[in-house]
């Protein structure tokens, strides 16, 4: 596959991999994946299934433990896994793809107040002058909904939610076509979460950004999606729009995922997924998901392709 | 600002560090003072002067405040000339051309030790005849003590102690003593001493100066050395060159380290290694023999000497100190989120990793500095102290090479340790308080 210049993100099998003592870690094992301008793609998946490390891939953060890293990804077109450190710090950070990264709370230097904070990534890469940026910090908390007044404040005189929203301020400064967003909501209230969703909204809305939203957070998390990725041990298993896989998921994972969100006002338990996800040093040889699904046969102990069906692709071959 | 303002404002919860930061303070004062009253080159000149510009000094005399806190009353020293008028005089002229003049000095002498020594020095103008003087001494008993008679050259210096032919007149050995003393008991007269000089010109013209200077027991408020120089010299003048010594070693070192340490975690790989290896290679080299040598071949001058103590203290102990904090800090969330921003390595480590290291920093540089203000006396005490600077450590030096202690010039020894001792204590209280606001671990609930 070629780059399709009219896609916001083209990713064509990524892997990274980790080295540990036990062996090498396949964290991101062969994930494709594409999105288009103004749009919203949630990725799924239960803890420890690479979905933080898809992440950071994305945006080469990589450990000193990395073992392999490839695989092809596009920003607009241009072949961004080419460009050296440098090129790659001065136009793909924040230019192209920003982070809002987990913990984000956590993610402001405590000796910066926050407007400074903000500001520094319009500072490096659009070198601005302190008075210059000071006033697009301002709009960015307008849109954020921070008052302006937070500015000469310490990150540690702000509120979690507060704290998270400067963040996403910082995210948004340098106006990047793609911001991923690394368990945003998590450690937020039900208020706080909901405020900061429909901030979300409203900047893909206003500005026309396109999310990459990382979550565990189901209920969260369709607030905001137009499409859904589900990922399982280093994989994307199921694709698919959000309108269409909400109802209906077709993988069995995904099936199975939906079913254990419990539901309001009703009597039957929620479902939980027995076994453990397998590991991802050595993960099995056919489906992942084989081990714990209740509807394995022969065909499972092969790897199956991604079956597309109606713009949804799904990695199983009850739907071969 | 407002937590740089909180720091200081909680410094004074402690009653250490008020009294460092008054102890520190008083020694700025000191310096400062040092520096407004005696000019650096003046002090320069005073430390490096001989016998021509310290004549009216006595060699080893104490401060004279040791008079308030003991029961022998040491003789104080002065000098009068007539130049000044100090030395009252009168010139009358006389015939044919001739003059007299008559100068006396009234002193009190309140004191049981005797001087060291007396002496006069006489400029005088003539064309041919020499000018003629003549000396008296009038005792508090009513005695009056013929001097000398003696022809006065343009310049002359007239020795009380040894003038031979007094000693075989007074039948003593000891002229100063017997001057002072009942020729019965032996015993110090106190009272009123006068000196009556009568000189006579003999041209038009001509004419006499006079200078008398007593050399006593005790001088000043800091005392004299071996070489008649007055110890407040190299006691105000050590105060700025102990701090400057100090605080730029300290800074300088401190600061250094910080940022190395930083540099080589941030970039890990094979800076760290060399940086760690630097630093185990310094830690094992003799650091005084290194300054000794420096000090022996190359240069004694204070700033050599810096600028190898600072470059040698650099890659130190603390570098791997520093480096393990920056390991965990370097692992934060904010560090990744300016990676992923795109801040490079040079920002992060100067915005980023460094900003949060100077709270640990300060008490640090604050305790370190009387480290080196003693460095400094130390080497000046193995006589590679810098030749042309007063300091604290030369007067030690000196001190010990004319063997102070032994022969009980106590107070030689003690002025610059006082002052070194206080300049550690107050740093080092300082540096205590600081560390317990400023490191988490220490902080009081």
């Amino acid at each position: 596959m070629n780059a399709t210049p009219n896609k916001l993100l083209q990713i064509e099998k990524l892997e990274l991999h980790f080295k540990t003592r036990a062996g090498a870690v396949q964290a991101v094992d062969g994930v494709d994946f594409e999105l288009d301008s103004n749009r919203a793609v949630v990725i799924l998946g239960e803890s420890g299934c690479g979905k933080s490390s898809l992440a950071k891939a994305m945006l080469r953060l990589l450990p000193r433990n990395v073992d392999k890293y490839e695989g092809k990804v596009f920003l607009q077109g241009a072949e961004v896994m080419a460009f050296d450190e440098e090129e790659f710090r001065k136009n793909v950070r924040w230019l192209g793809i920003s982070l809002v990264p987990q913990a984000a709370m956590n993610a402001l230097n405590p000796v910066i107040r926050v407007g400074e904070q903000v500001a520094e990534p319009a500072v490096i890469h659009l070198g601005l002058s302190k008075a210059e940026s000071m006033s697009l910090v301002h709009k960015m908390f307008q849109h954020v909904g921070v008052p302006l007044d937070f500015v000469d404040r310490y990150p540690f005189e702000l509120s979690g939610g507060m704290r998270q929203r400067v963040a996403l301020a910082m995210a948004l400064v340098t106006s990047p076509n793609l911001i991923v967003l690394d368990e945003p909501t998590s450690a937020l209230d039900l208020l706080t979460q909901a405020n900061i969703m429909n901030v979300l909204k409203r900047i893909k809305h206003e500005l026309g950004t396109s999310f990459i939203l990382i979550t565990h957070d189901i209920a969260t998390s369709s607030e905001l999606a137009d499409e859904v990725a589900i990922m399982y041990a280093g994989q994307i298993v199921e694709t698919g729009h959000a309108r269409d896989f909400f109802p209906a998921p077709l993988h069995p994972y995904s099936q199975m995922l939906m079913a254990s969100v419990p539901r309001l006002r009703s009597d039957s338990d929620p479902m939980f997924i027995t076994g453990q996800p397998p590991s991802l040093i050595n993960p099995p040889k056919g489906c992942r998901f084989a081990a714990r699904c209740p509807f394995r046969f022969e065909k499972c102990d092969e790897e199956p392709p991604m079956f597309g069906k109606n713009g949804r692709k799904v990695k199983c071959w009850l739907h071969a | 600002m407002s937590a740089l303002k909180n720091s200081v404002q909680k410094l004074f919860y402690y009653p250490s560090a008020v009294f460092g930061l008054f102890v520190v303070f008083l020694l700025v004062l000191l310096a400062i003072y040092a520096m407004l009253k005696i000019p650096y080159s003046e002090a320069i000149r005073l430390w490096r002067g001989g016998e021509d510009v310290w004549y009216q000094n006595p060699k080893f005399a104490a401060p004279a405040w040791i008079n308030y806190f003991s029961s022998e009353k040491y003789a104080e020293s002065f000098a009068v000339k007539t130049d000044d008028g100090s030395l009252s005089s009168e010139f009358t002229p006389g015939a044919e051309g001739t003059g007299t003049l008559v100068a006396n000095h009234i002193f009190d002498f309140n004191y049981d030790t005797y001087p060291q020594d007396m002496i006069l020095y006489f400029t005088s103008e003539f064309a041919e005849k020499q000018p003629f003087v003549s000396l008296e001494w009038l005792t508090p008993d009513g005695r009056i003590v013929r001097i000398a008679n003696m022809a006065i050259s343009r310049q002359f210096t007239y020795r009380f102690a040894q003038d031979e032919k007094l000693k075989a007149r007074l039948k003593t050995d000891d002229i100063i003593a017997s001057l002072f003393s009942d020729p019965e008991t032996g015993s110090p007269i106190k009272g009123q001493y006068q000196l009556l000089l009568t000189g006579t010109t003999f041209e038009p013209g001509s004419l006499i100066n006079a200078e008398f200077v007593f050399h006593g027991q005790v001088y000043g408020l800091a005392g004299t050395d071996h070489a008649r120089r007055d110890l407040i010299v190299p006691l105000l003048w050590g105060a700025p060159i102990a701090l400057a010594f100090g605080l730029i070693a300290s800074l300088g070192s401190s600061v250094l380290t910080m940022i190395i340490a930083a540099v080589g975690t941030w970039y890990s790989g094979w800076v760290d290694e060399l940086i760690q290896r630097i630093t185990e290679i310094n830690l094992v080299l003799p650091f005084l023999s290194i300054l000794i040598m420096i000090g022996t071949f190359y240069s004694r001058s204070l700033w050599v000497i810096l600028g190898a103590t600072i470059a040698l203290s650099i890659f130190t102990g603390a570098i791997k100190g520093f480096r393990s904090i920056f390991l965990q800090v370097k692992e934060s969330m904010y560090i990744e989120a300016a990676r992923a921003y795109g801040a490079s390595g040079p920002r992060i480590v100067f915005l980023y990793l460094i900003p949060r290291m100077i709270p640990l920093l300060i008490p640090g540089l604050v305790s370190s500095v009387p480290a080196f203000v003693f460095l400094e006396a130390s080497l000046a005490l193995l006589g590679l102290g810098d030749p042309v600077l007063p300091t604290w450590g030369k007067i030690i030096q000196d001190a010990n090479s004319n063997g102070a202690l032994y022969r009980g010039y106590y107070y030689w020894i003690l002025e610059p340790t006082v002052l070194l001792m206080f300049t550690g204590l107050g740093f080092a209280m300082l540096g205590f308080a600081l560390d317990r606001i400023f490191n988490p671990k220490l902080r009081d609930a």
